[in-house]
């Protein structure tokens, strides 16, 4: 695990969006992701040290996770458990043996001098996720998911920037040390950068359904690389790939894949080769920094770990595991597809609002008014403390109350006991007697707008509308206005 | 069933031992009578034979996920050779 | 009153404390003087613990054995200083049965040798002859057991490291079955192989102790529950089957004198009514030791990387981590840890795993086949422990494959997890010999009955004839 900066490789910064580039068409990415997963359990992996943030430094540690002469692992059954359950959550295939072994290599994050990892017998095998697109479903393979313990945290204090090359000492904090991880291969099924967005979108929600990790990039609790090649379109042929770490939002990942895949375009077009290597992202310049050179090819002698037995679920454990597993995030994005469009039913899904949006719906409100509130206002709230009926109410009431009393009502929409009466009661000014000077009035202060919207520029509407609901304090009817602007900029 | 003076060295590097040329000297010696030793095994053809990793049939040994108390940083620290505040000091990795 | 503690068994002192005539601290402070006045000469102990914890028998650890607050090197320069702050859990039995503990004694460097002249701090001598060795890796509880330096104590054995060293100073060891006894806490050599077990001067005790220690525990994931131990009482073997494997009795190397006592312990189970017949563990024998060259050094290799001078332990100068580490490493272990790491890292490395390893693995098979089978016959099988009487200091020192014999009939069945006792059954040249009883896994209450009823045929003295 030696990381080493052996220089940094610019993307190119030309040629638009995605893999628009010169040729693009000609080349199809491959790419393979490894997502590693950390359990939410209450201890480690393998001692009953305290799994979590907020414990000060080296206080959840003991003699397993420092590796003290003679310190034991015994495997947490619940980490156990979980594995097989998001293995049937994937669709995977449960070993009836899995075996731990151990990977050897030196690192002062790793105690023991090796990691206990499953290996050749992983728990779970041969899954799939089956993504929905605009083209359909796209199946990704998932090639295996397996339990391991992660590393300690290190920090390289001095030397320049803080960055490993360079530093004047390093720190090791354990608290990590030693907690559980699932990593999870997917086969190389990913042809672009929005196939990985949308695939990670998915996995991640399955994994907090499931609720046995949070799953969030910035925190380090969903960790993705990402394995790319490109080859020439049509051809099946597998390139020398790249590996790129170190992105943590998913957003950065489609980054780093595009640019990865740009450079390589470049490199092939340029009559070049791809050299093995692993990069890290940093988000910031949008730069692919290699870690180390491939001669230095790691030998990890894994054996199985004598410390510990297999695991061999029994069949009641497995099948009381996969009638816990709920509907996946892709059978209902495809089951409420038809009554929505796709990226809607992505956004609800994923959300974790799906549920919430079918119950308002039950309760009366319309389907895409619903959507829409639900996607654009409520992303950030509990969906589970919301109380449909009154949600109901108030989205089949959204243009007849006022904007500043919608605001307010579905700020408080999952506060414990909240009730849709008092907001309703607010009648909004859609009485064209009313409004009608006020949009006149506008409408002669922004004569350039107007003549642009006469033009052509219709876009524009929303512009009137807006200056007319700041002018009545939001209380106007917002559809209202708008068939009274466009009526007098018709006329 | 002779090693080389190079792959002692290769394994000396992944066991990170430093070793004198002494050393090397005598262990590529040591280590090739070693091996000659116990390359006796692959004598027999055991393609049927099932590996045993371990001598007794034992699964599912795991404990429920319960918390215990961990270490005082006294204790963590104990025979610590360089620490600083709260953490383990080790020359960079760099 | 004056304690005679080359005489006194463990059981003798259980008496004495039960009757009240002696204190669990006077008991603790009359093995202290005996090591004061013997063990300049022995070197059993690295070092003793002078308060007396517990009202019971005393006992000596070997110094693999985690005992919170008392330093334990496993015999190594890379762990001088180390003191563990928390007990192996057969340290915290052995507390909870109320034992004080003698000291630590002396061992080959993490356990790695037949001699303990590999302890980086210096040999142990055999009680009944200084200028040989104790056996190993436990000759410092052997020869401190043989020399009255403790009633009983507790070793390790991986590949002999128990039955051998008592077989050479004339005790009475039990390498227990695989999981019998936790390795929680015990400075780990090979954890396939490595088992915890008693060394006393007569088969009861022998029993009392692991009954002490035996039992599943939560914190080793390999222990299993362990059938009520059975104090053995009488002298009759009618209805025991005794297997004689030729290839163990047989085997090239075995002294003539080593031989005929084995056999005159034979001849005795038969007066003693046990049936004996011959029978065969011919790969088990032929491979064995070249199996366990690769097994134990593979773990080894693996179990040892954690003393990379980070957190505790030996950390030599160094600009870099990787320097520091492998510095630290170069000057913290001796020769063999060396020679073992890098014939398992060796073992293990890409393009080797399969016909080193994996064929060792599979050889494992083999051996536990083949003792299997001997059991459908016979409940236990006997042979020397050793094929000589202790040798002298130096003697193999220089040649790795000649000291590697040592465990050449001890090894089979720690490939294959079984238990093994080592009862004396005369001497060869003025030196002990050990009698090796192989019973199945967990049979260890047949082990003590026949054990115990050929010693009292046998009426060995365990007391050396130049300390009596
Ligand atoms: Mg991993
Ligand atoms: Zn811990």
């Amino acid at each position: 695990m030696t990381a080493r900066g052996v220089g940094s490789t610019e993307p190119p910064r030309s040629g638009g969006a995605g893999f628009a580039g010169a040729g693009a068409g000609k080349w199809q990415p491959v790419v393979g992701l490894e997502i590693h997963v950390q359990l939410k359990t209450q201890t480690k992996m393998f001692c009953r040290c305290a799994n979590g943030f907020g414990g000060g430094e080296n206080t959840q540690t003991c003699p397993v996770c420092l590796g003290f002469p003679g310190a034991l692992p015994v495997m947490n059954r619940q980490a156990v458990e979980w594995t097989i359950k998001l293995g049937l959550a994937l669709d995977c295939e449960i070993a009836p043996r899995a075996v731990f072994a151990r990977k050897n290599y030196f690192y002062p994050d790793l105690p023991k001098g090796y990691q206990i990892s499953q290996y050749d017998l992983p728990s779970c095998t041969n899954g799939k996720v089956l993504v929905p697109t605009p083209k359909g479903d796209h199946e990704i393979g998932i090639v295996r998911a397996h339990l391991e313990e992660d590393a300690a945290k290190t920090t390289h204090v001095g030397g320049r920037t803080g960055r490993i090359g360079g530093a004047d000492y390093s720190l090791v904090d354990f608290n990590r040390g030693g907690t559980p991880l699932v990593e999870i291969v997917t086969g190389p099924d990913v042809h672009s950068s929005e196939d990985a967005r949308r695939f990670l979108q998915l996995l991640r929600q399955t994994i907090v359904e499931l609720g046995i990790s949070d799953a969030e990039m910035e925190k380090g609790t969903l960790r993705v690389d990402a394995n790319v090649s490109v080859r020439p379109a049509g051809s099946s042929e597998l390139r020398t790939r790249c590996e790129l770490k170190n992105m943590n939002s998913f957003r950065f990942v489609a980054q780093g894949i595009d640019a990865e895949v740009k450079r390589q375009i470049a490199l092939y077009e340029a009559g070049e080769e791809v050299v093995q290597e692993t990069y890290d992202f940093d988000a910031g310049s949008g730069a692919l920094t290699a870690r180390r050179s491939k001669e230095e090819a790691d030998d990890y002698r894994y054996f199985p770990e004598p410390d510990l037995v297999p695991v061999e679920p029994p069949a009641e454990l497995v099948e009381r595991l996969r009638a816990e597993v709920p509907e996946s995030p892709a059978r209902r994005i495809r089951r409420i597809e038809g009554e929505l469009d796709l990226d809607r039913a992505v956004v609800l899904v994923t959300g974790g609002l799906d549920g919430l949006w079918q119950a308002t719906v039950a309760a009366g409100a319309d389907r895409v008014a619903a959507a829409n509130v639900i996607a654009n206002r409520l992303a950030a709230v509990d969906a589970a403390a919301v109380d449909p009926a009154e949600l109901a109410k108030l989205v089949e009431a959204r243009d007849r109350i006022p904007r500043t009393a919608l605001d307010e009502a579905l700020g408080k929409v999952a506060e414990p006991g909240f009730s849709a009466a008092p907001y309703l009661e607010h009648e909004a000014v859609s009485d064209a007697a009313e409004l009608e000077p006020i949009v006149a009035r506008i409408l002669e202060a922004n004569p350039g707008q107007v003549a642009a919207y006469r033009g052509g520029k219709e876009g524009l509407l929303g512009f009137f509308v807006g200056q007319v609901m700041k002018e009545t304090g939001g209380k106007a009817n917002a559809r209202a206005v708008s068939e009274l602007v466009r009526e007098k900029l018709l006329a | 069933m002779a090693i080389t003076r190079e792959e002692v060295l290769h394994v000396a590097r992944l066991a990170r031992l430093e070793l004198t040329d002494d050393e090397v000297e005598r262990l590529t010696g040591e280590l090739s009578a070693i091996l000659e030793a116990v390359s006796k095994v692959s004598e027999l053809d055991l393609a049927d034979v099932p590996p045993t990793s371990h001598p007794l049939e034992l699964v599912n040994a795991w404990a429920e996920d319960e918390p215990w108390p961990s270490l005082s940083l006294d204790e963590a620290f104990a025979n610590a050779p360089a620490r600083e505040g709260d953490l383990f000091k080790v020359p960079p990795t760099g | 009153m004056t304690i005679d503690t080359l005489r006194l068994t463990a059981e003798d002192a259980l008496g004495l404390l039960e009757r009240k005539e002696v204190s669990g601290a006077e008991l603790h402070r009359a093995y202290l003087d005996a090591v004061a006045e013997r063990d300049g000469e022995l070197h059993c102990y690295l070092r003793t613990v002078e308060a007396a914890e517990g009202d019971g028998v005393p006992i000596a650890l070997k110094d693999v054995i985690s005992t919170k607050g008392v330093e334990t090197t496993a015999g190594s320069r890379i762990l001088e200083g180390y003191v563990p702050v928390f007990d192996a859990t057969v340290a915290a039995r052995c507390r909870a049965a109320g034992l004080p503990v003698i000291g630590k004694t002396n061992t080959d460097e993490f356990a790695m040798g037949s001699s303990t002249e590999n302890s980086a701090y210096g040999p142990t001598h055999n009680p009944w002859d200084p200028t040989r060795v104790p056996g190993g890796s436990g000759g410092g509880t052997a020869a401190a057991v043989s020399a009255g330096l403790a009633p009983w104590g507790l070793g390790s054995d991986t590949g002999g490291s128990i039955k051998q060293p008592s077989a050479l100073c004339g005790n009475v060891g039990l390498r227990p079955t695989y999981g019998t006894v936790s390795r929680f806490g015990v400075v780990a050599f090979a954890s396939s192989l490595d088992q915890i077990g008693p060394v006393a001067k007569n088969v009861r005790d022998c029993a009392r102790l692991y009954a002490i220690v035996a039992g599943e525990d939560p914190a080793d994931s390999t222990t299993v529950d362990v059938p009520a131990v059975e104090l053995p009482e009488g002298e009759s073997l009618k209805g025991l089957r005794i297997g004689v494997p030729k290839e163990m009795n047989e085997a090239e190397g075995i002294e003539p004198g080593v031989t005929a006592a084995v056999q005159k312990a034979i001849e005795l189970a038969r007066e003693l009514g046990a049936e004996v017949g011959e029978c065969e563990l011919p790969r088990s024998v032929e491979y064995g030791l070249a199996c366990y060259y690769l097994i134990a050094p593979a773990e080894a290799s693996s179990n040892l990387a954690r003393y990379d001078g980070v957190r505790y332990g030996l950390r030599a100068d160094a600009e870099g981590y990787y320097e520091m580490v492998e510095r630290t490493r170069d000057a913290g272990f001796g020769d063999e840890p060396k020679r073992r790491i890098m014939l398992g890292t060796y073992a293990l490395s890409a393009g080797y795993y399969d016909a080193y390893y994996g064929q060792a693995q599979k050889v494992r098979t083999l051996i536990a086949r083949e003792h299997a089978a001997a059991f459908e016959r016979f409940d236990v099988l006997v042979s020397p422990t050793s094929p000589t009487v202790a040798f002298r200091l130096g003697e193999k020192a220089a040649d790795p494959l000649a000291m590697y014999l040592s465990d050449l009939l001890t090894i089979p069945s720690c490939m294959a997890g079984l238990p093994g006792l080592n009862v004396p059954c005369g001497l060869s040249e003025g030196l002990p010999v050990g009698l090796q009883l192989i019973g199945p896994q967990l049979s260890e209450n047949t082990l003590f009955r026949t054990g115990h009823a050929l010693e009292r045929a046998l009426g060995f003295d365990h007391v050396p004839e130049r300390l009596r």
